[in-house]
């Protein structure tokens, strides 16, 4: 059976378990979500099937967005997304998916753009010391030595540097189902997930736990 | 989407606890507690074990001094201190945990501080809390 939406990240906050335990929990709004265009082997030369969520006005539409649209009669969608099924004719334009693919106490992967940190140095990017404060070092937060003169004469590839840091896709898996609300689409998951609040991301049916 | 806030806001409701006691920092209160034991869990004397896991409920109430309320809607906890058996024990209750039965204050204190942390240092008489003056009702 299908197992991802899009979804849009609300927030977290905490709930009480069965024992009274309290559970940090992060709620997703996801679906409902429409399948705008099924994939195949051959035609694509792979198998999916596009998911779209959120409506929007059509005029804000590109014109060729718009003629996909009115094609398969579908209100038109802010975010489309692609996922990998093992056969798209499961599936038909226009059918509505909602939070109920998933169960209660499963797992799921959460995939999103971490919160951005900009340009950041050694220390913050990777985790480097750094030397002391004070006593006339002059070595703070520099990355010092990144490579010996003579051998081997050259920068490893993968050196630790400065960078972009953040901003970037990340997927955090198996995160349990703690609760889910069918009625308002919501999903509370148990632990953090990547980005900000209102942030787009996409729920799957965990990889590796079930 | 519709209001991000309200859907929080409408999620934490939800686990709140409505009617819950009007306790301040410096009061004695007794708070019940539920426990679940199980007695397979726990070790028998002598040998002696339960082959069944019985799961038993009960109350516990703990009685002390709050020192401190922290945090503010769902995630609001309060710190109760005693000495028990001269040995200074204190327990962080989550306000709206479904394990607290009731609340109950027996004793209003008077204190001129948010948390009483400095009751921590203090042994015996100096440890204690002044209670609470009743208002005169005005006319």
């Amino acid at each position: 059976m299908f197992s991802g939406l899009i979804g849009r990240k609300v927030g977290m906050t905490q709930i009480f378990g069965e024992k009274g335990e309290s559970i940090p929990v992060t709620l997703i709004e996801a679906g409902p979500c429409v399948v705008l265009q099924k994939k195949t082997s051959a035609k694509e030369g792979y198998e999916a099937v596009q998911l779209g969520y959120e409506d929007i006005k059509e005029k804000k539409l590109t014109k060729s967005l718009k003629t996909k649209f009115s094609k398969i009669k579908v209100k038109p969608k802010r975010y489309i997304r692609e996922f990998r099924v093992s056969n798209p004719d499961d599936y038909e334009v226009g059918q509505e998916l909602k939070v109920d693919i998933f169960e209660e106490g499963s797992f799921v992967d959460v995939c999103g753009t971490s919160k951005g940190k900009g340009f950041a140095g050694v220390i913050k990017r990777w985790g480097f010391k750094g030397g002391p404060a004070s006593h006339g070092s002059r070595f703070h937060r520099a990355p010092g030595s990144i490579g010996a003169s003579a051998s081997p004469s050259r920068v490893f590839k993968g050196q630790k540097l400065p960078g972009q840091m953040g901003h970037k896709r990340v997927t955090i898996q198996s995160l349990k189902i703690v609760k889910l609300d069918k009625e308002k689409n919501l999903l509370a998951i148990n632990g953090a997930i990547p980005g900000a609040s209102r942030q787009i991301v996409i729920v799957e049916k965990a990889e590796k736990k079930s | 989407m519709s209001n991000i806030g309200s859907i929080l806001d409408e999620v934490s409701k939800s686990q709140k606890k409505d009617d819950i006691t009007n306790f301040c920092v410096g009061d004695t209160i007794k708070v019940h507690v539920r426990i679940v034991e199980k007695t397979a869990a726990k070790k028998g004397k002598m040998g002696q074990k339960k082959g069944k896991a019985e799961v038993k409920e009960r109350v516990q109430v703990f009685q002390g001094i709050v020192i401190r309320r922290k945090g503010g809607g769902i995630s609001e906890t309060f710190t109760v201190r005693k000495v028990s058996y001269g040995e200074g024990v204190e327990r962080i209750f989550p306000l709206h945990s479904p394990n607290i039965v009731k609340i109950e204050v027996a004793r209003q204190g008077a204190v001129r501080r948010a948390k009483l942390y400095y009751l921590r240092e203090r042994i015996g008489k100096a440890a204690k809390v002044k209670e609470k003056k009743k208002q005169a009702k005005k006319t």
